[in-house]
């Protein structure tokens, strides 16, 4: 999923290259934090191994052939910060070094590639350990699951890039269907190799496996559940939103149905901030269902970001100090 | 939806483009690419401008011309992209040969092939001049962040071993034949991906103890630094500002 | 007597799994000699070595080397002072060119500039791999990665060289070639290896390892001839 030149406009590469720094920027402080200088080299024979691990192809419908991305696979082995530094090295490596990726469109590339999926397989991941029993099985499948789901989440995050600032002149739900169906299958094939490379590592060296070094841990302390379910909440809820709310059906929902058949939909007001809210009405700009899966995420994202900051004033209020 | 180049791109010659330092061929790649990508898709000149450019600078580079177009093959999956745009794009349509053809769609054809051919191109052309050490050390001048570098320089001195590793499984597979239906094809793939990967780590804590054994504690040593001249920067950047005059022409003529 | 290159005294150490690998080993080297550690595989022999600068610590005995101790406050000086040359030279040539992997070393140690130049020449001269100094190392042959890491400790200007393995996987012209290299040094020597041949050719003392200790010490031509004490301890 390397994007050339060409293909997304100037002014959403270049915001997308600032917003790529940041990211990778917020990324190297925090992997930094934990990193002994022992990891720099095995962090680079990561990338060199993601590398080689994006040469595996599998056929995924007549002709085709998918490869692997390795963005979950990075999450899971090497924590997720480290994860996006290491895929931001292999991305920038292959443009550079390799002339695989166009130059302009490094931003839009990590991304996808480097933020967006091993971030989505890490919050499934961790939304589904959180509930399961803690054995290697468990492990390896979690990660083949969030593997399998990264991969669509990040060709949505195309297909959102596409609906911004594509070029090509097709439609976006055209290439919403094809690149998100395409990607559902590789998808498949990325999730099963992954959760077989997992367990795979698991079985020999299960130190090594960053995601899954509480199954080493054997003091007996409890994990603390409250936060494992929200994120097991955020994962689901980011799944709901990013796969069916494309599909969601834009006939008025129960109420809106009831307004239109008594006549009184006109009489509603509308809310003061309708049309001043960049997200008002659910959808923002350009075609309407790749925005409204946007839209869907990036509902769920604030929604949790308001949720979770009650909580936690909500409990310093409750626990003075 | 590309193709790979697996190995590196460089091919050694003596020339000018061969000889600046390295840091001043990486700006004048981003600045080339900039202009391409920022020049309006229906300013056919300002395109033949920059096409002019890059074959004088691939000859400047006395590289043949085939061996770049040789590597410019990983585009078709994105060339044939690009064909389907005027039969799948909406909009007014325009009668092309006898098709009925979408005009946003051929638009996007021109745009996404000469746009992509350009940079890849010109992407090809900065590999091929610049090794890849020297890649690195003018990322490095130009102020990645070193821990960037640091895992940049590792992978790269690692690809061909993993590569390598990798590339004798699957023929050892291949040798004891292969299931062809994908079920069965990803299964020892995946295993012996994963072996690969506990022996690439393993190998990635035999490096650390190499380092620690020559006196590593912690920060890689720095190496001097070579500084460039304002002449080299005039002739790494005379293309690309050429191309952003091109690009920026139209708006100033209308 | 002068003071020992290495000095090695009942030297301990478990794996965390409680095998015993190392169980009391003892030895000195005088500078200028040149020793062949032989031993059948899983004897300790590596992780011997291991411990030799420090990588590895003993749950008891000592090593001094040039008579400084291995210990946490010496550690860097330590590896100057002891060239260890992995068996696998990829994994001591981790840097994306020759120059670069050589000069590693002595740059850790506040050598720059000119004489970071000029060291690096020398380790390369020394070991006849001048011309490959702006190369890749993985575009060299094995012989020559072996030879180049040589140098890559060599710029140190460590007391004594330990080498694992140095002709293990080569074909007869780069055995060739090493050995020659080798003799030409100039420097106190510790080879590990089980190549009794290559042994025999470059050194004049042999030890022999079995289950952690040492457990014969003497002249190359004394120990090798002795077929029954080879025969015990399978080599």
């Amino acid at each position: 999923m390397h994007i050339p030149d060409g293909f997304i406009n100037g002014t959403t590469s270049l915001g997308a290259g600032i917003a790529a720094a940041g990211g990778i920027g917020a990324a190297l402080r925090q992997a930094g934090k934990k990193l002994a200088d022992r990891h720099i080299p095995l962090a680079g024979l990561a990338a060199a191994f993601i590398f080689a691990a994006q040469m595996i192809n599998f056929p995924v419908a007549a002709g085709t052939s998918g490869h692997l991305i390795g963005g979950s696979l990075a999450a899971v082995l090497l924590g997720p910060w480290l994860a996006s530094v290491v895929m931001a090295v292999v991305v920038g490596v292959q443009a550079l070094i390799f002339a695989d990726g166009g130059v302009s469109a490094l931003g839009l590339n990590i991304i996808n590639m480097a933020i967006i999926a091993p971030w989505s397989a890490w919050l499934i991941y961790k939304g589904l350990r959180a509930f399961l029993p803690r054995t290697q099985r468990v492990v390896a499948i979690s990660a083949g699951i969030a593997a399998a789901f990264s991969v669509e989440v990040a060709a949505l995050g195309f297909v959102a890039e596409y609906a911004i600032g594509g070029t090509g002149g097709a439609p976006v739900s055209t290439v919403l269907i094809a690149m998100g169906g395409v990607h559902a299958l590789i998808g498949i094939g990325e999730g099963f190799i992954t959760g077989v490379i997992v367990a795979t590592v698991l079985a020999a060296r299960p130190d090594i496996v960053t995601g899954a070094t509480d199954l080493l841990d054997t003091s007996g302390a409890q994990p603390r559940r409250i936060g494992r379910f929200i994120l097991a909440g955020v994962g689901a809820a980011l799944l709901v939103a990013a796969f069916l709310s494309p599909f969601a059906n834009s006939n008025p929902d129960g109420l809106e149905r009831v307004a239109e058949d008594k006549g009184f939909i006109d009489t509603a007001q509308t809310s003061p901030i309708d049309g001043q809210s960049p997200f008002a009405g659910y959808g923002f700009g350009g075609d309407g269902a790749i925005a409204t899966a946007v839209a869907g995420v990036l509902g769920v994202a604030v929604t949790f970001g308001i949720g979770y900051g009650i909580v936690r004033i909500s409990k310093r209020v409750k626990t003075p100090r | 939806m590309s193709g790979f180049h697996t190995h590196a791109l460089y091919r050694h010659e003596h020339s000018v483009l061969h000889d600046l330092p390295s840091q001043v061929k990486i700006v004048a790649l981003v600045l080339f690419v900039g202009a391409v990508v920022a020049t309006p898709r229906e300013v056919f000149w300002a395109f033949g401008v920059d096409g002019a450019l890059l074959i004088g600078a691939v000859l400047l580079a006395r590289i043949p011309v085939g061996f770049i177009v040789r590597r410019l093959v990983i585009e078709i999956p994105f060339v044939l992209f690009a064909v389907l745009m005027p039969f799948i794009g909406t909009g007014e349509r325009t009668p092309v040969l006898g098709v009925s053809l979408s005009v946003s769609g051929l638009w996007g054809a021109w745009t996404i092939f000469v746009k992509g051919t350009l940079g890849l191109g010109a992407s090809v052309l900065m590999a091929a001049t610049t090794e890849v050490p020297d890649i690195l050390e003018g990322l490095e001048r130009l102020r990645l962040p070193r821990l960037v570098i640091a895992i940049a320089g590792f992978m790269v001195r690692y690809i061909d071993v993993i590569v390598g590793e990798l590339r004798r499984m699957r023929i050892a597979m291949t040798a004891r034949g292969y299931d062809p239906s994908w079920i069965g094809q990803a299964r020892p793939i995946a295993t012996s991906a994963g072996s690969l990967f506990v022996r690439s780590y393993e190998r990635g804590e035999r490096v650390h103890r190499a380092m620690l054994s020559r006196g590593y504690t912690g920060a890689m040593p720095v190496f001097e630094r070579v500084t460039t001249t304002p002449q080299q920067w005039l002739v790494g950047l005379g293309i690309p500002v050429l191309a952003w005059l091109s690009a920026i022409a139209p708006w100033v003529m209308r | 007597m002068s003071t020992p290159a290495l000095e090695v005294r009942g030297l301990t150490y478990s794996y965390p799994d409680g095998r015993r690998a190392l169980d009391g080993a003892d030895f000195h080297i005088h500078p200028g000699e040149r020793v062949a550690l032989l031993g059948a595989n899983g004897a300790g022999k590596t992780t011997l070595v291991l411990h030799l600068n420090g990588i590895l610590r003993p749950s008891a005995g000592t090593v001094r080397v040039a008579g400084l101790e291995v210990n946490d406050d010496n550690l860097r000086e330590i590896r100057r002072r002891v060239g260890l040359v992995f068996q696998d030279p990829d994994d001591q040539l981790f840097m994306p060119t020759v120059r670069r992997d050589v000069a590693f070393g002595p740059a850790n140690f506040g050598v720059q500039g000119q004489d970071l130049d000029r060291r690096v020449a020398e380790a390369l001269d020394a070991v006849g791999m001048g011309d490959a100094i702006d190369r890749a190392p993985h575009h060299l042959s094995l012989g020559e990665r072996r030879r180049v890491a040589v140098a890559t400790v060599l710029a140190m200007k460590p007391e004594i060289l330990v080498l694992d393995e140095p002709s293990s996987n080569l074909d007869p012209a780069g055995r060739r070639e090493l050995a020659t290299m080798l003799d030409s040094l100039d420097i106190t020597m510790l080879m590990v290896t089980h190549d009794l041949a290559y042994a025999r050719e470059l050194c004049r003392r042999v030890m022999i390892m079995n289950q952690g200790t040492i457990v014969a010490d003497g002249p190359m031509e004394h120990v090798l001839a002795d077929e029954e004490l080879l025969a015990t301890n399978r080599l």
